[in-house]
């Protein structure tokens, strides 16, 4: 699962006066805690192969996001979940949206999905919701905060180190069965500390490198008839949260008092001088 | 204990020409073959000259083992080739494409990024067929052993791994092959340093300038008196479009003359006689240096060890004599050779006895008597001890010295001799041949070079700012053991990247005041630091190399 967010690094994010985010003046890129995501999913598929697909509900131009996805996560393929009757969801509707198309995902390819990894919270909404609210819907467990794991084949399980309570100081060892949904946290590290894991990522790249030039063919685009949804249950109708109004967070106050002096003005500067001599010792 | 161990028939350490050549053998041979190296691409911890030859002899050449490597990754074939003999702006100049041509099939002036990462590539296609392949940014610490005997290796980024042969190909400063106590550093008789700068020129230019014919380089050495007293020469080789400028001296001749190699580098690069090759504008792509182990003394006569096998620089396999220099072809040769013991040991039945076969191939098919001749041995019986070399020395620069090579009948014998392979065989290791003759030779028969040189050499910190470096912050690759200036001064004028009075190297100069005495010592930041392993000789240094991927990387090489 992943998100295309507005990209909020310095220098490209644009605001208005009243600090409200231009949409329309800044781009979308790929969630930022999606790569963690993406890193466990990979790490899986190198370990134990399988096929990796990519899903996103989002507007039409959210290709651009499942092709940077695609392209970090080395995915044989991508869906996108694109039609008006999906925009503004909330968490919730978003959940069932997705959920619906891992069904539908798992009836094309006639083959159950054994792992869905979902990314820590988006830059935009931070509500950390709509990957367990998926898990919910999937009726599947689901672990969090995982900065390590690894998958029985014969016993259908997953072993995943977490952090309790998403503190770095606690750590524990769980397992569950598959399916499952799996959320990394930022502290995700993948290892690969084998050759042939090492050259299995390889071949993975150099695969990759070649797929995406055709990446048109390679993302299949759903909308909620294909999915068999009901317009009321998806979208701003299937949302139960209501945004009565943002606040700005106002800016903190400044605790010490500044004097601006222009280098140029050599008295002022004699004053600067003054004030440091008594530290250059 | 080793059963949980990933398992390869073979592993190939260091993907340079020696590597790349064993593995390519390798999985010709249908040997399951991984490779590891250590840089984040092949070719960027590696630096040449250089040369890269096909010797006539050899029974192994690069092109044999990759048909496409001249038109894929070296630069100009080498045509011409001078040697001149410099005092002053006095400048006496042979012809000495002869010997050049001596045994040689052909010859290219080689950049080790773009040769070794294209060599890496088809190295990774042919060995992912046995089921192996080439992995970059993985560096090999050390030996893998059960019961005492090596079995495997250890590396800083994945687990051990096991494998039937294992071919060190890591290098001048082999870690293998110093855990195996194979190799040492220890002494610095054993080796040269050289420092080069690549310098941009575009290619038409390259061939107006030198004269060239369209495709076509040359090659240049010079010695004599522009190197203060230092055995030693420099060279000037024709890339595709830049020019490799370099000095290479003996390194006990570093330390006991305490030079700086970047100043010597300097001296020729603005020695007049270079002024019209490399004109007004002076842009300097990449400064670099390198360890270069003299085989006529540590080329290993048996480099191997239960399961390892020395190839190339690893087992000092660098044949330097007077104006021959060749290096990578006999890594090559060596490489190939060990892959054919090891497939030959196999069908045998034993297959960890490839060793003693690959030995017995390095003497059967001539190799290890290039790089370790007898004549010279001979020669340096005769010609090295220091009370005849003095003499001999001091009879060159005589009057009578300089009647006897001043002549127009020694010019022409002279020429002969620069340009004889026989006499090149023989070239003893002292100053005579490096300093005194050249000098006396272009004070006498030389003629003055018109022109000024306009080139201004970046200084050492505008040189290490233009490198690029992945710094392994908190994890100095280098200790060094003893501060004292007795046990590791000579680092600080040695070391390529560090100097008197210059706080931004690598080693610098420290007063040290202690119970009310003052003592100089030498402190260490292995931060600019381009893996040359001269301090490991030189200075009282636990050297490693940093972890893979991090550490300088050379853009040319």
């Amino acid at each position: 699962m992943t998100k295309g967010v507005p990209d909020f690094s310095e220098g490209v994010v644009s605001f208005d006066e009243d600090g409200h985010l231009e949409r329309g003046k800044t781009p979308t890129v790929m969630n930022p805690n999606d790569a963690y995501a993406l890193e466990a999913a990979l790490q899986t598929k190198v370990r134990h192969g399988g096929t990796v697909s990519v899903m996103s509900m989002g507007p039409p131009g959210y290709q651009e996001v499942l092709e940077e996805a695609m392209e970090s996560v080395y995915a044989d393929d991508a869906y996108l979940l694109s039609d008006r009757e999906m925009a503004a969801a909330d968490t919730w509707a978003t959940a069932i949206t997705v959920a619906t198309g891992i069904h539908k995902l798992e009836a094309e390819a006639g083959e159950e999905v054994d792992l869905v990894f979902a990314g820590f919270k988006t830059a935009d909404g931070e509500t950390g919701h709509t990957g367990p609210q998926t898990a919910w819907c999937l009726d599947w467990p689901m672990i969090t905060h995982v900065i390590a794991l690894d998958v029985d084949e014969e016993e259908r399980t997953v072993r995943a180190k977490r952090l309790v309570e998403g503190d770095i100081e606690e750590i524990e060892t769980v397992e569950t069965e598959l399916p499952a949904l799996i959320v990394p946290d930022p502290e995700f590290a993948p290892s690969y500390h084998r050759a042939s894991h090492r050259l299995t990522h390889k071949d993975l790249r150099a695969e990759t490198r070649e797929r995406v030039n055709d990446i048109d063919d390679l993302v299949t685009v759903w909308n909620h008839e294909d999915l068999n949804l009901d317009p009321d249950y998806i979208g701003l109708d299937g949302s139960p949260t209501i945004v009565e109004s943002v606040d700005p967070i106002p800016k903190a106050p400044s605790e010490r008092e500044a004097t601006m002096i222009d280098p140029a003005d050599e008295d002022a500067m004699g004053e600067v001088l003054d004030e440091l001599l008594p530290y250059a010792d | 204990m080793t059963d949980e161990y990933e398992h390869y028939e073979a592993i190939v350490v260091g993907a340079g020409p020696g590597g790349a050549a064993a593995a390519a053998a390798l999985a010709d041979r249908d040997v399951e073959t991984l490779v590891l190296e250590r840089g984040v691409e092949a070719g960027s911890k590696n630096v040449t000259g250089g040369l890269i030859y096909a010797e006539e002899s050899a029974p192994y050449t690069i092109d044999d083992l990759f048909p496409d490597v001249r038109s894929e990754a070296t630069d100009r074939p080498v045509t011409e080739y001078y040697l001149h003999n410099v005092a002053g702006n006095k400048v006496k100049t042979y012809d000495i494409s002869g010997l050049h041509g001596h045994d040689t099939e052909w010859s290219d002036a080689v950049l080790r990024r773009k040769m070794d990462a294209w060599l890496a590539d088809e190295v990774h296609e042919r060995c992912r067929e046995t089921g192996g392949g080439l992995l970059t940014d993985v560096r090999v610490n050390g030996l893998l052993r059960e019961d005492g005997e090596i079995v495997g290796v250890t590396c800083d980024e994945i687990e051990p791994i096991t494998a039937d042969l294992i071919v060190a190909a890591d290098g001048v400063n082999s870690e293998l092959a110093r855990d195996a106590g194979l190799m040492d550093w220890e002494d610095p008789e054993e080796w040269f340093q050289g420092v080069k700068a690549v310098v941009d020129l575009p290619a038409d230019e390259i061939e107006t300038r030198f004269d060239l014919p369209e495709g076509e380089g040359a090659a240049h050495l010079f010695s004599g008196d522009l190197f203060e007293g230092a055995r030693g020469g420099g060279f000037v080789y024709t890339n595709d479009d830049s020019l490799s400028i370099g000095t290479v001296f003996h390194l006990d001749s570093i330390v006991d003359e305490q030079v700086e190699p970047h100043e010597l580098l300097d001296a020729l690069l603005t020695h007049p006689l270079l002024a019209d090759w490399i004109g007004e504008d002076y842009e300097e792509l990449e400064y670099s240096a390198k360890l270069v182990p003299d085989s006529k003394k540590v080329a290993h006569p048996s480099p191997h060890e239960d399961r390892l096998v020395l190839v190339g620089d690893a087992a000092g396999q660098m044949q330097a004599q007077g104006p021959i220099i060749k290096g990578m072809n006999h890594a090559v040769t060596a490489g190939a050779l060990a892959a054919e013991a090891f497939v030959e040991a196999r069908r045998d039945g034993d297959p960890h006895a490839a060793g003693e076969r690959y030995e017995r191939k390095l003497d059967s098919t001539g190799t290890m008597g290039k790089l370790r001749p007898r004549r010279y041995k001979i020669a340096a019986a005769l010609g090295e001890p220091e009370p005849i070399s003095g003499l001999v020395d001091s009879v060159v620069a005589s009057p009578v010295g300089r009647l006897a090579l001043g002549n127009r009948v020694s010019d022409k014998l002279l020429g002969r001799l620069y340009d004889s392979p026989f006499m090149a065989m023989m070239v003893p290791d002292t100053r005579t041949p490096y300093v005194t003759m050249p000098t006396v030779i272009a004070e006498r028969l030389g003629e003055p070079v018109e022109g000024e040189s306009h080139v201004e050499p970046p200084d050492l910190t505008e040189r290490i700012g233009n490198l690029t470096y992945n710094t392994d912050v908190g994890n100095p690759h280098i200790v060094v053991e003893d501060e004292s200036w007795e046990a590791s001064g000579a680092a600080v004028w040695s070391c390529p990247v560090s100097a008197r009075g210059f706080g931004g190297g690598c080693y610098r100069e420290e007063t040290v005041e202690t119970n009310g005495s003052t003592e100089r010592a030498v402190s260490l930041d292995t931060q600019p630091c381009v893996e040359c392993g001269t301090c490991a000789v030189v200075a009282d240094t636990h050297w490693e190399h940093p972890s893979g991927g991090k550490g300088v990387e050379f853009k040319q090489g």
